[in-house]
Protein backbone atom coordinates (compact mmCIF):
# COMPACT_ATOMS: atom_id res chain seq x y z
CA UNK A 1 0.00 0.00 0.00
CA UNK A 2 2.73 2.65 0.36
CA UNK A 3 4.41 4.57 -2.57
CA UNK A 4 7.12 2.82 -4.10
CA UNK A 5 9.92 4.66 -5.58
CA UNK A 6 9.18 3.63 -9.10
CA UNK A 7 9.93 4.48 -12.33
CA UNK A 8 7.05 4.85 -13.75
CA UNK A 9 6.35 9.05 -13.65
CA UNK A 10 6.80 9.20 -17.39
CA UNK A 11 4.53 7.24 -18.99
CA UNK A 12 0.86 7.30 -18.61
CA UNK A 13 -0.11 8.25 -15.32
CA UNK A 14 -3.28 6.79 -15.82
CA UNK A 15 -2.47 3.44 -15.94
CA UNK A 16 0.17 3.67 -13.04
CA UNK A 17 -2.19 4.76 -10.36
CA UNK A 18 -0.84 6.39 -7.09
CA UNK A 19 0.19 2.83 -5.46
CA UNK A 20 1.57 1.39 -8.81
CA UNK A 21 1.33 -2.56 -6.90
CA UNK A 22 4.49 -3.62 -9.23
CA UNK A 23 3.17 -6.47 -9.53
CA UNK A 24 3.88 -7.72 -5.88
CA UNK A 25 0.84 -8.12 -4.17
CA UNK A 26 -1.64 -10.36 -5.79
CA UNK A 27 -4.82 -8.72 -6.16
CA UNK A 28 -8.25 -9.76 -5.52
CA UNK A 29 -9.89 -13.13 -6.90
CA UNK A 30 -10.39 -11.56 -10.04
CA UNK A 31 -8.69 -7.95 -10.05
CA UNK A 32 -8.07 -4.63 -8.96
CA UNK A 33 -10.81 -3.58 -5.94
CA UNK A 34 -10.32 0.03 -4.08
CA UNK A 35 -12.31 0.63 -1.03
CA UNK A 36 -13.91 3.92 -1.40
CA UNK A 37 -14.01 6.21 2.21
CA UNK A 38 -16.43 8.97 1.90
CA UNK A 39 -15.36 10.67 5.13
CA UNK A 40 -16.71 14.20 6.29
CA UNK A 41 -15.56 15.02 10.03
CA UNK A 42 -14.46 11.59 10.39
CA UNK A 43 -11.14 11.97 12.75
CA UNK A 44 -12.33 9.62 15.33
CA UNK A 45 -13.61 6.71 13.47
CA UNK A 46 -11.28 7.16 10.08
CA UNK A 47 -7.90 5.91 10.92
CA UNK A 48 -9.52 2.46 12.18
CA UNK A 49 -11.52 1.92 9.90
CA UNK A 50 -8.16 2.32 7.14
CA UNK A 51 -6.55 -0.34 9.81
CA UNK A 52 -9.07 -2.42 9.34
CA UNK A 53 -9.29 -2.43 5.66
CA UNK A 54 -6.01 -2.95 5.62
CA UNK A 55 -5.26 -6.19 7.87
CA UNK A 56 -8.55 -7.73 6.18
CA UNK A 57 -7.70 -7.05 2.68
CA UNK A 58 -4.00 -5.90 2.30
CA UNK A 59 -4.30 -6.17 -1.46
CA UNK A 60 -6.90 -3.70 -1.89
CA UNK A 61 -6.75 -0.04 -2.47
CA UNK A 62 -7.96 2.61 -0.37
CA UNK A 63 -9.45 5.52 -1.30
CA UNK A 64 -10.57 8.69 1.20
CA UNK A 65 -12.75 11.35 -0.29
CA UNK A 66 -12.81 14.03 2.36
CA UNK A 67 -15.68 16.05 1.90
CA UNK A 68 -14.38 19.02 3.17
CA UNK A 69 -14.27 18.07 6.28
CA UNK A 70 -13.41 21.15 9.38
CA UNK A 71 -11.59 18.61 11.38
CA UNK A 72 -8.36 16.40 10.94
CA UNK A 73 -10.07 13.88 8.34
CA UNK A 74 -7.21 14.95 5.44
CA UNK A 75 -4.29 14.92 7.20
CA UNK A 76 -5.24 11.44 9.39
CA UNK A 77 -5.62 10.32 6.13
CA UNK A 78 -2.76 11.31 4.71
CA UNK A 79 -0.74 10.49 7.70
CA UNK A 80 -1.94 6.79 6.69
CA UNK A 81 -0.47 6.98 3.09
CA UNK A 82 -3.79 6.72 1.82
CA UNK A 83 -4.50 8.37 -1.65
CA UNK A 84 -7.28 11.21 -0.45
CA UNK A 85 -9.42 13.31 -2.97
CA UNK A 86 -9.67 16.46 -0.81
CA UNK A 87 -12.62 18.25 -2.46
CA UNK A 88 -12.51 21.82 -1.79
CA UNK A 89 -16.29 22.20 -1.45
CA UNK A 90 -18.85 20.33 0.37
CA UNK A 91 -20.62 18.13 -1.84
CA UNK A 92 -22.36 15.39 0.10
CA UNK A 93 -21.85 11.42 0.01
CA UNK A 94 -23.45 11.33 -3.28
CA UNK A 95 -21.04 13.89 -4.50
CA UNK A 96 -17.70 12.03 -2.75
CA UNK A 97 -18.57 9.46 -4.20
CA UNK A 98 -18.87 10.07 -7.96
CA UNK A 99 -15.16 11.87 -7.87
CA UNK A 100 -14.72 8.86 -6.41
CA UNK A 101 -15.84 6.39 -9.08
CA UNK A 102 -13.90 9.24 -11.32
CA UNK A 103 -11.13 8.21 -9.44
CA UNK A 104 -11.61 4.60 -9.93
CA UNK A 105 -12.48 4.93 -13.66
CA UNK A 106 -8.94 6.86 -14.29
CA UNK A 107 -7.04 4.37 -12.66
CA UNK A 108 -9.04 1.47 -14.23
CA UNK A 109 -10.05 -0.64 -11.25
CA UNK A 110 -12.63 -3.88 -11.90
CA UNK A 111 -14.13 -2.93 -8.43
CA UNK A 112 -15.26 -0.48 -6.32
CA UNK A 113 -16.41 -0.68 -2.86
CA UNK A 114 -18.03 2.00 -0.23
CA UNK A 115 -17.37 1.83 2.86
CA UNK A 116 -18.91 4.41 5.64
CA UNK A 117 -15.85 6.18 7.59
CA UNK A 118 -17.37 5.42 10.73
CA UNK A 119 -17.24 2.02 11.40
CA UNK A 120 -20.48 1.10 10.28
CA UNK A 121 -19.03 -1.37 7.56
CA UNK A 122 -17.50 -4.46 8.07
CA UNK A 123 -14.87 -4.91 5.62
CA UNK A 124 -14.77 -8.61 6.13
CA UNK A 125 -17.79 -8.89 4.21
CA UNK A 126 -16.26 -7.63 0.72
CA UNK A 127 -15.02 -11.01 -0.35
CA UNK A 128 -18.64 -11.93 0.08
CA UNK A 129 -19.59 -9.19 -2.43
CA UNK A 130 -17.01 -9.92 -4.53
CA UNK A 131 -18.35 -13.30 -4.78
CA UNK A 132 -21.50 -12.00 -5.67
CA UNK A 133 -20.18 -9.82 -8.24
CA UNK A 134 -18.49 -12.49 -10.02
CA UNK A 135 -21.60 -14.69 -10.04
CA UNK A 136 -22.07 -11.90 -12.82
CA UNK A 137 -24.07 -9.24 -10.77
CA UNK A 138 -22.57 -5.49 -11.62
CA UNK A 139 -23.92 -4.15 -8.46
CA UNK A 140 -23.66 -5.73 -5.24
CA UNK A 141 -25.37 -3.94 -2.11
CA UNK A 142 -24.34 -5.32 1.47
CA UNK A 143 -27.52 -6.03 2.77
CA UNK A 144 -28.79 -5.40 6.54
CA UNK A 145 -32.37 -7.52 7.11
CA UNK A 146 -31.12 -10.21 4.86
CA UNK A 147 -30.64 -12.90 7.69
CA UNK A 148 -26.74 -12.03 8.93
CA UNK A 149 -26.08 -9.51 11.74
CA UNK A 150 -28.86 -8.38 14.56
CA UNK A 151 -29.26 -4.78 13.10
CA UNK A 152 -32.94 -4.15 13.74
CA UNK A 153 -34.87 -0.90 12.66
CA UNK A 154 -38.13 -0.47 14.49
CA UNK A 155 -41.61 0.88 13.80
CA UNK A 156 -42.40 3.67 11.39
CA UNK A 157 -39.08 3.40 9.96
CA UNK A 158 -38.80 -0.06 9.73
CA UNK A 159 -42.15 0.07 7.81
CA UNK A 160 -40.60 2.07 5.36
CA UNK A 161 -37.45 0.52 4.90
CA UNK A 162 -39.61 -1.88 3.40
CA UNK A 163 -41.67 -0.39 1.68
CA UNK A 164 -39.19 0.97 -0.34
CA UNK A 165 -37.53 -2.51 -0.80
CA UNK A 166 -40.89 -3.90 -1.59
CA UNK A 167 -40.78 -1.17 -4.81
CA UNK A 168 -37.09 -1.89 -5.87
CA UNK A 169 -37.30 -5.27 -5.37
CA UNK A 170 -40.20 -4.99 -7.95
CA UNK A 171 -38.45 -2.53 -10.39
CA UNK A 172 -34.85 -4.82 -10.35
CA UNK A 173 -36.48 -8.21 -10.54
CA UNK A 174 -34.42 -9.38 -7.47
CA UNK A 175 -35.12 -9.34 -3.84
CA UNK A 176 -33.86 -6.65 -1.84
CA UNK A 177 -34.22 -6.19 1.79
CA UNK A 178 -31.60 -2.87 2.40
CA UNK A 179 -32.07 -0.88 -0.84
CA UNK A 180 -30.62 2.45 1.49
CA UNK A 181 -27.59 1.13 2.41
CA UNK A 182 -24.50 2.92 1.25
CA UNK A 183 -22.58 -0.71 2.03
CA UNK A 184 -22.43 -1.28 -2.40
CA UNK A 185 -19.61 -3.21 -5.06
CA UNK A 186 -19.69 -1.55 -8.21
CA UNK A 187 -17.91 -3.32 -10.94
CA UNK A 188 -16.29 -1.94 -14.61
CA UNK A 189 -19.91 -0.86 -15.65
CA UNK A 190 -21.04 0.30 -12.75
CA UNK A 191 -18.04 2.21 -12.12
CA UNK A 192 -17.99 4.13 -15.42
CA UNK A 193 -21.88 4.55 -15.14
CA UNK A 194 -21.70 6.46 -11.54
CA UNK A 195 -18.27 8.34 -12.72
CA UNK A 196 -21.21 10.54 -14.65
CA UNK A 197 -24.00 9.72 -13.33
CA UNK A 198 -24.29 9.22 -9.60
CA UNK A 199 -27.05 12.24 -7.83
CA UNK A 200 -26.01 14.20 -5.00
CA UNK A 201 -28.93 14.64 -3.45
CA UNK A 202 -30.31 13.16 0.14
CA UNK A 203 -31.24 9.59 -0.96
CA UNK A 204 -29.74 10.02 -4.47
CA UNK A 205 -26.75 7.78 -3.67
CA UNK A 206 -29.02 4.75 -2.44
CA UNK A 207 -32.37 4.77 -3.98
CA UNK A 208 -32.10 6.57 -6.62
CA UNK A 209 -28.69 5.23 -8.04
CA UNK A 210 -30.06 2.21 -8.23
CA UNK A 211 -32.83 3.02 -10.41
CA UNK A 212 -30.15 4.43 -12.51
CA UNK A 213 -28.35 1.21 -12.40
CA UNK A 214 -31.30 -0.39 -13.55
CA UNK A 215 -32.26 0.96 -16.33
CA UNK A 216 -28.64 1.26 -17.63
CA UNK A 217 -29.42 -2.14 -17.82
CA UNK A 218 -26.79 -3.08 -15.11
CA UNK A 219 -27.74 -6.30 -12.53
CA UNK A 220 -28.08 -5.79 -8.87
CA UNK A 221 -28.00 -8.39 -6.18
CA UNK A 222 -27.80 -7.96 -2.78
CA UNK A 223 -25.48 -10.06 -0.26
CA UNK A 224 -26.33 -10.53 3.37
CA UNK A 225 -23.68 -8.26 5.81
CA UNK A 226 -23.88 -7.64 9.25
CA UNK A 227 -23.99 -3.81 10.20
CA UNK A 228 -22.46 -2.87 13.27
CA UNK A 229 -24.09 0.12 15.15
CA UNK A 230 -22.13 3.58 14.34
CA UNK A 231 -19.29 4.87 16.63
CA UNK A 232 -21.82 7.91 17.55
CA UNK A 233 -24.96 8.97 16.66
CA UNK A 234 -28.07 7.05 16.94
CA UNK A 235 -30.91 6.39 13.95
CA UNK A 236 -33.57 8.00 15.18
CA UNK A 237 -37.14 5.79 15.65
CA UNK A 238 -39.35 9.02 15.82
CA UNK A 239 -42.23 8.71 14.10
CA UNK A 240 -42.48 12.49 12.22
CA UNK A 241 -38.82 11.90 11.19
CA UNK A 242 -39.45 8.25 10.07
CA UNK A 243 -42.44 9.80 8.14
CA UNK A 244 -40.22 12.88 6.62
CA UNK A 245 -37.98 10.13 5.61
CA UNK A 246 -40.40 8.18 3.99
CA UNK A 247 -41.66 11.40 1.90
CA UNK A 248 -38.83 12.72 0.96
CA UNK A 249 -37.43 8.88 -0.12
CA UNK A 250 -40.75 8.26 -2.11
CA UNK A 251 -40.70 11.71 -3.85
CA UNK A 252 -36.58 10.64 -4.95
CA UNK A 253 -37.89 7.66 -6.20
CA UNK A 254 -41.09 9.06 -8.33
CA UNK A 255 -38.82 11.21 -9.81
CA UNK A 256 -36.42 8.76 -10.50
CA UNK A 257 -38.55 6.56 -12.13
CA UNK A 258 -40.32 8.95 -14.19
CA UNK A 259 -37.00 10.88 -15.32
CA UNK A 260 -36.31 10.39 -18.87
CA UNK A 261 -33.84 7.84 -19.53
CA UNK A 262 -30.33 9.16 -20.31
CA UNK A 263 -27.99 8.24 -23.15
CA UNK A 264 -25.95 6.06 -21.85
CA UNK A 265 -21.67 7.07 -20.97
CA UNK A 266 -19.96 6.32 -24.02
CA UNK A 267 -17.08 5.40 -22.00
CA UNK A 268 -19.33 1.99 -20.30
CA UNK A 269 -17.14 -0.99 -22.50
CA UNK B 1 -52.15 63.82 -14.70
CA UNK B 2 -48.66 63.07 -11.71
CA UNK B 3 -49.27 59.75 -11.33
CA UNK B 4 -48.43 59.00 -15.55
CA UNK B 5 -45.62 61.40 -15.13
CA UNK B 6 -44.47 59.42 -12.08
CA UNK B 7 -45.01 56.21 -13.56
CA UNK B 8 -43.16 56.82 -16.58
CA UNK B 9 -40.29 58.49 -14.44
CA UNK B 10 -40.13 54.77 -12.87
CA UNK B 11 -39.86 53.19 -16.08
CA UNK B 12 -37.09 55.17 -17.37
CA UNK B 13 -35.16 54.94 -13.80
CA UNK B 14 -34.91 50.85 -14.30
CA UNK B 15 -34.11 51.31 -18.32
CA UNK B 16 -30.57 53.26 -17.13
CA UNK B 17 -29.95 51.65 -14.00
CA UNK B 18 -29.95 48.22 -16.06
CA UNK B 19 -28.11 49.71 -18.99
CA UNK B 20 -25.44 51.09 -16.07
CA UNK B 21 -25.13 47.49 -14.70
CA UNK B 22 -24.41 46.46 -18.09
CA UNK B 23 -22.01 48.97 -18.74
CA UNK B 24 -20.30 47.83 -15.34
CA UNK B 25 -20.19 43.95 -16.33
CA UNK B 26 -22.48 43.06 -13.39
CA UNK B 27 -24.83 41.63 -15.77
CA UNK B 28 -24.18 39.42 -18.49
CA UNK B 29 -26.10 41.18 -21.39
CA UNK B 30 -27.72 37.26 -22.45
CA UNK B 31 -29.85 38.28 -18.51
CA UNK B 32 -29.88 42.26 -19.56
CA UNK B 33 -31.96 42.10 -22.62
CA UNK B 34 -35.06 40.55 -21.51
CA UNK B 35 -35.22 43.01 -18.77
CA UNK B 36 -34.25 46.47 -21.04
CA UNK B 37 -37.35 44.88 -23.22
CA UNK B 38 -39.56 44.53 -20.04
CA UNK B 39 -39.06 47.97 -19.48
CA UNK B 40 -39.39 49.27 -22.80
CA UNK B 41 -42.81 47.69 -23.62
CA UNK B 42 -43.44 49.00 -19.69
CA UNK B 43 -42.67 52.36 -20.92
CA UNK B 44 -44.46 52.02 -24.28
CA UNK B 45 -47.46 51.16 -22.14
CA UNK B 46 -47.13 53.79 -19.71
CA UNK B 47 -47.17 56.41 -22.30
CA UNK B 48 -50.15 55.23 -24.13
CA UNK B 49 -52.45 53.92 -21.43
CA UNK B 50 -55.00 53.16 -24.31
CA UNK B 51 -53.19 50.14 -25.36
CA UNK B 52 -53.69 48.14 -22.66
CA UNK B 53 -57.32 49.17 -22.50
CA UNK B 54 -57.41 48.27 -25.85
CA UNK B 55 -55.73 44.81 -25.28
CA UNK B 56 -57.75 44.01 -21.86
CA UNK B 57 -61.08 44.31 -24.48
CA UNK B 58 -59.33 42.21 -26.44
CA UNK B 59 -58.57 39.36 -24.47
CA UNK B 60 -61.73 39.96 -22.69
CA UNK B 61 -60.34 41.26 -19.10
CA UNK B 62 -62.48 43.61 -17.77
CA UNK B 63 -60.59 46.00 -15.70
CA UNK B 64 -57.23 46.56 -17.40
CA UNK B 65 -54.93 46.74 -14.89
CA UNK B 66 -55.91 43.33 -14.12
CA UNK B 67 -54.72 42.37 -17.26
CA UNK B 68 -51.25 43.71 -16.66
CA UNK B 69 -50.90 42.64 -13.19
CA UNK B 70 -51.44 38.99 -14.42
CA UNK B 71 -48.87 39.07 -17.61
CA UNK B 72 -46.75 40.24 -15.05
CA UNK B 73 -47.21 37.66 -12.59
CA UNK B 74 -46.60 34.95 -15.23
CA UNK B 75 -43.68 36.30 -16.51
CA UNK B 76 -42.11 36.88 -13.06
CA UNK B 77 -42.60 32.79 -12.24
CA UNK B 78 -41.09 32.17 -15.46
CA UNK B 79 -38.12 34.19 -14.66
CA UNK B 80 -37.98 32.78 -11.87
CA UNK B 81 -37.88 29.18 -12.58
CA UNK B 82 -35.48 29.99 -15.03
CA UNK B 83 -32.92 30.95 -12.74
CA UNK B 84 -33.70 28.11 -10.60
CA UNK B 85 -32.92 25.68 -13.78
CA UNK B 86 -29.63 28.03 -14.29
CA UNK B 87 -28.92 27.35 -10.58
CA UNK B 88 -29.18 23.78 -10.79
CA UNK B 89 -27.00 23.84 -14.27
CA UNK B 90 -24.32 25.86 -12.03
CA UNK B 91 -24.20 23.29 -9.34
CA UNK B 92 -23.38 20.69 -11.44
CA UNK B 93 -20.70 22.79 -12.78
CA UNK B 94 -19.35 23.49 -9.22
CA UNK B 95 -19.89 20.15 -8.86
CA UNK B 96 -17.51 18.49 -11.90
CA UNK B 97 -15.01 21.17 -11.62
CA UNK B 98 -14.25 20.28 -7.40
CA UNK B 99 -14.23 16.76 -8.45
CA UNK B 100 -11.27 17.46 -10.78
CA UNK B 101 -9.60 20.24 -8.48
CA UNK B 102 -9.74 17.16 -5.94
CA UNK B 103 -8.20 14.74 -8.47
CA UNK B 104 -5.80 16.64 -9.84
CA UNK B 105 -4.49 17.69 -6.27
CA UNK B 106 -4.46 13.36 -5.72
CA UNK B 107 -2.54 13.15 -9.12
CA UNK B 108 -0.47 16.10 -7.76
CA UNK B 109 0.84 14.49 -4.25
CA UNK B 110 0.96 11.09 -6.26
CA UNK B 111 3.56 12.48 -8.41
CA UNK B 112 5.41 14.32 -5.96
CA UNK B 113 5.86 11.67 -3.33
CA UNK B 114 8.15 9.33 -4.88
CA UNK B 115 10.65 12.49 -5.55
CA UNK B 116 10.55 13.05 -1.84
CA UNK B 117 11.39 9.84 -0.52
CA UNK B 118 15.21 9.62 -2.42
CA UNK B 119 16.50 12.62 -0.65
CA UNK B 120 20.03 12.28 -0.72
CA UNK B 121 19.96 12.25 -4.48
CA UNK B 122 17.87 15.75 -4.92
CA UNK B 123 20.17 17.55 -2.80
Amino acid sequence: MTIEPSAVDLDSRTAVGPEAEGGSAPSGADGRLLVIIPAWNEEETLPDVIAEVRRTGPQWDILVVNDCSRDQTSVLAHRAGVTVLDLPINLGVGGAMRAGYKYAQRHGYDYTVQLDADGQHDPAAIPDLLAAAGAGSNIVIGARFAGKGDYRARGPRQWSMRFLAAILSRLTGVKLTDTTSGFKLCDRRAIGLFAVDYPAEYLGDTLEALVIAHRAGLSVAQAPVAMRPRAGGSPSHSPLKAAVFLGRAFFALLIALSRPTRRLARSIP
Amino acid sequence: MSGYWFALALCLVLVVSLIQLLRRRRIREKYVALWIVVALAVIVLGAFPDLISGLARLVGVQVPSNLVFSVALLFLLIVCVQLSVAVSALEERTRTLTEEVALLRAEQTADDQPDETPDPADA
